[in-house]
């Protein structure tokens, strides 16, 4: 029952790319700054500027152009989805060109759907397009031995990615069963709550096994824990930060000089 | 390292919110560097003993104490990681994503420093006879290759002691022989003590120099040289489940009657457990009343997967799967088009895992789910229940709850589920996985009995001797040879 369990929470694989050389804790945190600059403004100009700069950086990314678009996807789904709800309920201001109920089209509306949409894709893709190549073990060794986060939490929750596997098996498994048993026919929102039930308690036991496990091999003792793997940062990991500052620098000074910066809380 | 030596006085446990002891008043001493197997009936807290050794039987919320257990005259709890401990399921034993680091894991608690825990990385892996490169993912290994990591994880904390619960019980043979060597390489290079639980004793019987028996309850029954142990206790020990040389389980099968009418018919069939990936070659067989086909074949050669899409359960992937008139009776001739309701009345499956397939509260309630889901009449419904709950000796069980169960008895209530809706075929996925010789024995007769009142019966199964005992026909299945056998054998 495991042709399933070789799902995995897949990593692109890293290249020779310089990217690759930074500190996982490094991908994540570099795109904090310019997420909170674009979060305090919604114009147009700082999420374009932003983009321009991403477009700029993307043939360093270590990525080829099929693994962008694939893993991007998603985004490029949500952006526009997320512009065309500001167009419609968007606050009115200007030329109504269109309404329906609530639903409103306007030139206020029109300018809000724009930056909305350039400013879902300028926080979205840098992290993720900084973040697929992350491995969650060398992760999890950054946010123990960098951030000091507790090795407890930290390698428990690495742990318990590693069963997502496992769990995908059960839930198939499960669902195979419910027709052998005869109950598939009707109910289907009641069998899937029946399902999930039986899924947690199968993942609890799964839990306490690996803890066993886990435990039996010395985890949760009182000696101080040692590292296999250090984690470290170096050269590439403040060059990439530095770049993560320059950009945010950049956005907020372009939008202020050409006066579309709209200062909100959002 | 140096082996370790266990003294037990007195000892005992309760587990929490149980009001019986599951083991009490046990007394035992372990020399540094002998090699014990434990044997006794399920229920007799093996697994507990074991575990109280590695010190992860839990704290005063898991359950109570009494009297002494020492290692090396400590607590085992403050010497966690220092005893290692080899479990039954490798899937839950992986704890990384990587070989290299999941072997690493253990020295790493340990206090170990770098440089010194990548060459017991090395160490480990080369002792447990595990050629692959560090970063090889932990998943694609096979059975018999995680439990040998796991091994070797356990190997590089250096332990004085080594504890094996069962750590063959869910492999195949192949993997069996491959744990049970690296073992035995281990202990010739380091000198550990070694304590082994295990059904099967020829496995471990070349390695072990000394046999403690338990009874229910942790009283010692017998203790010395394997060979006066066996042959002193062996029918005893036989009677109780223990699978021992010479001591073969004894099963009296009714006359098989000639194969009859065909029920299911595959011509190249192809099945994938993931759509637009096949696994094993093209199967054409026809499955009769009457007739046990037995599928077998390494792992991964795709056995569990024929086995669903035979049942009705998994699309198949190409190729032809055809129910005849008799089975279908006046249904669409693909099983996989039924529904679930017609389905339970002419092929029931007995998964691998039975808690997979358990739905109730109580093993009563568990067994009325079919017969409810085909609306029988109550009366019916009770006469069909008491019937199976007899026959498979679990009458005195039916108010217990499934997960409770032990694993024979969960396996029979498995069973007995798909029984009580009178299928045409059954179909069991390794029915006999980590059974004692009681179940096993009790399995093989019924699947005889059922047989001979002209059920259809397959089964995957990498057990040699439930196949000799009861196959009319064995499919042998490959994964990676595009020829597959269908050979004719006697029953």
């Amino acid at each position: 029952m495991s042709a399933l369990a070789d799902t995995q929470i897949s990593v692109v694989k890293p290249t020779s790319a310089a990217v690759h050389r930074t500190n996982a804790v490094t991908r994540l945190m570099v795109p904090v700054p310019l997420t909170l600059v674009l979060l305090m403004t919604l114009d147009w100009v700082s999420a374009a500027t932003a983009l321009l700069a991403l477009a700029l950086l993307m043939p360093f990314a270590g990525l080829s152009a099929k693994q962008f678009w694939l893993r991007t996807l998603p985004v490029w789904i949500a952006a526009p989805l997320s512009g065309v709800t500001m167009l419609l309920y968007g606050r009115p201001d200007g030329t109504v060109y269109w309404e329906f109920g609530l639903a409103q089209i306007s030139d206020g509306s029109i300018a809000i759907a724009i930056a909305t949409m350039l400013r879902v894709l300028a926080i979205a893709l840098p992290a993720v397009v900084l973040f697929i190549t992350v491995d969650p073990t060398d992760l999890a060794d950054g946010l123990a031995q960098i951030l000091r986060l507790p090795a407890r939490f930290v390698l428990g929750a690495l742990a318990g990615i590693r069963m997502i596997g496992l769990f995908l098996d059960d839930w198939r498994a499960l669902e195979l069963a419910r027709r052998a048993r005869g109950v598939a026919d009707t109910g289907r929102i009641r069998r899937f709550a029946g399902m999930a039930l039986a899924m947690l308690v199968l993942s609890i036991r799964r839990g306490s096994k690996l803890a066993t496990a886990m435990e039996a091999r010395g985890f949760g003792g009182d000696i101080p824990r040692t590292w296999a793997r250090e984690s470290r940062l170096g050269w590439a990991d403040a060059i990439l930060f530095a770049i993560g500052i320059l950009v945010s620098i950049a956005v907020v000074w372009t939008s202020v000089a050409t006066g579309h910066w709209n200062f909100i809380f959002a | 390292m140096t082996a370790s030596a266990v003294s037990i006085r007195d000892w005992g446990w309760r587990h929490a919110s149980r009001l019986a002891w599951a083991l009490e008043h046990v007394t035992l001493e372990i020399a540094a560097g002998e090699r014990v197997l434990i044997l006794g009936p399920s229920g007799a807290g093996k697994s507990t003993l074991l575990h109280a050794l590695a010190g992860v039987l839990g704290g005063a919320d898991e359950g109570d104490a009494q009297g002494v257990l020492t290692v090396d005259g400590e607590d085992p709890a403050h010497r966690r990681g220092r005893s290692g401990l080899l479990l039954q399921d490798p899937d839950s034993q992986m704890i990384l994503a990587r070989v290299g680091d999941d072997v690493a894991f253990g020295c790493e608690n340990l206090g170990v420093p770098r440089d010194e825990i990548w060459a017991r990385v090395g160490e480990a892996l080369e002792a447990v006879g595990l050629d692959v490169p560090l970063d090889r993912s932990t998943q694609a290994l096979s059975g018999g290759q995680k439990q040998r990591l796991a091994l070797a994880g356990v190997l590089a904390m250096h332990p004085g002691l080594l504890l094996l619960d069962e750590p063959t019980a869910n492999l195949d043979p192949v993997g069996v022989a491959e744990v049970r060597d690296a073992v035995g390489r281990v202990l010739d290079k380091t000198g550990a003590t070694l304590v082994v639980i295990e059904h099967r004793v020829d496995t471990w019987l070349p390695l072990v120099d000394r046999v403690i028996v338990l009874g229910t309850g942790g009283a010692v029954i017998a203790d010395g040289h394997p060979d006066t142990v066996l042959t002193e206790r062996g029918a005893e020990l036989a009677a109780a489940g223990v699978w021992v040389p010479g001591h073969p389980p004894r099963v009296a099968l009714p006359e098989p009657l000639p194969a009859g009418e065909a029920l299911l018919d595959t011509r190249d069939l192809l099945t994938a457990r993931v759509r637009g990936v096949p696994v094993g070659t093209p199967v054409s067989t026809t499955v009769r009343a009457g007739e046990v086909l037995a599928i077998t074949g390494a792992n991964g050669a795709g056995k569990s997967t024929l086995a669903l899409t035979l049942a009705g359960l998994l699309r198949p992937e190409g190729g032809e799967l055809t129910a005849t008139a008799t089975l279908s009776r006046g249904l669409g001739a693909a099983p996989i088009a039924w529904k679930s309701t017609q389905l339970l009345q002419r092929i029931g499956t007995v998964f691998q895992d039975p808690e997979h397939q358990f739905l109730a509260t109580t093993v009563r309630r568990e067994l009325e789910v079919g017969p409810r889901a085909l609306g029988l009449e109550p009366a019916e419904i009770d006469a069909r229940v008491d019937d199976v709950l007899a026959r498979l000796g679990l009458a005195h069980l039916e108010r217990a709850h499934p997960f409770t169960l032990s694993g024979g008895e969960k396996r029979r209530l498995s069973v007995a589920t798909a029984l009580v809706s009178r299928p045409d075929i059954l179909v069991l996925d390794e029915p006999t996985f980590g059974q004692d010789a009681l179940t096993w024995a009790r399995l093989v007769e019924l699947i005889g009995a059922l047989r001979a009142e002209g059920s259809a019966i397959i089964t995957v199964s990498h057990d040699a001797e439930f196949v000799a005992a009861l196959a009319d026909r064995t499919l042998t299945l490959t994964a990676l040879r595009p020829e597959q056998s269908d050979t004719e054998e006697a029953a």
